[in-house]
């Protein structure tokens, strides 16, 4: 017994090959960028210890500031939505469907598996107005809605929500699906002695559902977290950071520093605070979560 | 009109107001696609003419064609299969005897190496782009397709372990002891007991592997920079600016080409699909 599932070459030949992978180039590098982050210049040129300067830098960079902002604001809205329209969909698809669910089910996880490139080119076309109207501007246009007609993400203050809706509508489903899935492990049973005792639609949510699907309710709040603080490709894609640096995050910036200004050093610390807020946010919130169930 | 009609009128109009709400969303999720398909299949002038949300008058599949050829889509999608098929066959290997040796096996340090692997599904790629870039360049492995399958694999294993060990820890214990008493060696015990059990497990983390590195935009965009390595998201990227926003057709038709084979692969895997990314908030 011991013999065979202790044999030490088969362990070895079984982890050491994917975990040297795994250390050599993911867990090697970020530990690397630490050593970077004390750097000025990038290596080989003009390669020098220039200690906290890059850190104290941060504070003093008003780019960094912006996007800093665009991104927090970035996570505040998108976070909003998927979250709060996610629920709502999966409670009007727990309580209102009654046939076809595994059909709607499938189409609103749809857009969770498509490239991201693909999904903003076609938006990119969806709010287009030159050299021909897109989608939405035609839309508009047809129904007699002219003067709301605009180049959506060529201003900055509509191109911010341009780009916001597009990663709702791409992400959207997934929380839909995981808390519809939550709902569905909620026994019948409960949610019927409470509408018998009266509870309206209002109070069956805040004082029956919500507190059942919690745990679920914190996973997806994470995960809706740490995937809005990386806010890189869509950005990237649909409106490149811009109009003026209106929708540059934190990883739309440091990717310039890095690889158009080759400031390896200054750009790592970016990078790191990317990092530093993944797993602060994340903490708080399975902290707070904490704090109120005790 | 009695009371019972009028709430029976009240509860069917609810009832319908209910359905058209949802009926509104499915609607919003694929309208646009459905959109972008007609519009892959309009002649030029069509666009001119007439507004962007009509129907396609005919089937101009030269869009395709355009597509495919000139705007190198052909290149762009042996790249990204080769790619993503690679990589694919180590990521299962590995979180598969990964897996079985942090689950089933007894050795010292199980839980440490545990938590190592764990670690990673929190650490964002963006991190540790910049002296990954820094490492393929001192090793001349930049602007290769092995620097990308280096990435894919490596970047893959803590999710995919953690995936895989889920349903390892579901197979009893007595399975495998049995099958010891029998005569089993570790390799035969892993190949003709523990595979068979989770094949489950390895289709899913196939099909929502194939996903992930099929779509995967940064890597590759960071990575690969020559023409006739780029894969299909590079590709496309790369495709718009050539075409500039002109030709919207050929666009469209790149775009359409880039989402269909997607499409096709969800309508089959879609339980799977499903289960394997919503894995990650329901089973941690």
């Amino acid at each position: 017994m011991n013999k065979v599932l202790g044999n030490k070459k088969a362990i070895a030949v079984y982890v050491l090959p994917g975990l040297i992978l795994y250390t050599c180039f993911l867990i090697a590098p970020v530990v690397w960028s630490f050593y970077y982050t004390l750097y000025d210049g990038s290596p080989g040129i003009k390669w020098n210890f220039c200690g906290p300067d890059n850190y104290l830098r941060l504070f003093s960079d008003k780019n960094f500031m912006k996007s800093l902002l665009v991104n927090c604001k970035y996570i505040l809205v998108v976070m909003a939505g998927q979250i709060i329209l996610g629920l709502a969909m999966a409670l009007m698809f727990h309580f209102w469907l009654k046939r076809f669910k595994s059909f709607v089910r499938t189409i609103v996880f749809f857009p969770v598996v498509l490239p991201i490139v693909a999904v903003a080119q076609l938006f990119t076309k969806i709010y287009e107005i030159q050299p021909h109207y897109g989608l939405l501007n035609s839309i508009l246009a047809g129904v007699g809605l002219e003067n709301l007609v605009q180049p959506w993400l060529g201003q900055a203050k509509t191109a911010f929500g341009s780009l916001c809706a597009m990663d709702i509508w791409t992400s959207i489903g997934f929380y839909a699906i995981i808390f519809y899935g939550a709902l569905l492990d909620v026994s019948s049973d409960i949610v019927e002695a409470a509408r018998i005792d009266g509870a309206r639609a209002f109070q069956l949510l805040r004082y029956i559902l919500l507190p059942l699907i919690r745990p679920i309710m914190v996973v997806c709040l994470v995960f809706s977290f740490t995937g809005t603080v990386k806010m890189f490709e869509s950005a990237l894609t649909l409106t490149n950071g811009g109009p003026s640096g209106a929708t540059k995050s934190l990883s739309l910036y440091m990717y310039t520093i890095a690889f158009t200004y080759s400031k390896v050093g200054y750009a790592s610390v970016i990078a790191l605070v990317v990092f530093a807020l993944c797993v602060i946010g994340s903490f708080f919130i399975r902290k707070l979560d904490k704090d109120i169930t005790r | 009109m009695d009371r019972n009609q009028q709430l029976k009128i009240k509860k069917k109009t609810t009832g319908a107001v209910k359905t058209l709400i949802i009926l509104a969303i499915v609607m919003i999720d694929i309208y646009p696609l459905f959109w972008m398909i007609t519009a892959s299949l309009k002649t030029a002038s069509e666009f001119v003419t007439k507004p962007a949300y009509a129907l396609n008058e005919g089937f101009y599949f030269q869009n395709y064609i355009d597509a495919w050829n000139e705007g190198n889509m052909s290149v762009f999608f042996r790249n990204s299969l080769i790619n993503t098929c690679v990589s694919l066959v180590f990521i299962v290997l590995f979180s598969v005897t990964i897996s079985f040796a942090l689950v089933k096996m007894d050795w010292k340090w199980k839980k440490v190496v545990d938590q190592y692997v764990a670690f990673g599904i929190m650490v964002p790629f963006t991190t540790a782009m910049i002296p990954l870039f820094q490492i393929f360049t001192k090793i001349h492995l930049i602007n290769t397709r092995a620097c990308l399958i280096l990435i894919y694999v490596a970047t893959s294993i803590s999710f995919s372990v953690f995936l895989t060990s889920g349903y390892m820890k579901s197979i009893p214990d007595e399975i495998l002891d049995a099958a010891v008493i029998d005569g089993c060696g570790t390799h035969g015990l892993l190949l003709r007991i523990v595979i068979p059990l989770i094949k489950n497990a390895i289709i899913t983390n196939l099909v929502i592997q194939f996903f992930f590195k099929w779509n995967d935009l940064m890597a590759a965009m960071t990575f690969v920079s020559s023409k006739s390595l780029k894969t299909v998201q590079t590709g496309l990227l790369y495709f718009t600016d050539e075409f500039g926003t002109k030709n919207w057709g050929a666009i469209f038709a790149s775009v359409s080409i880039c989402v269909i084979p997607m499409l096709i692969m969800y309508l089959f895997l879609n339980k799977k699909v499903i289960e394997g990314m919503t894995a990650g908030a329901t089973k941690g």
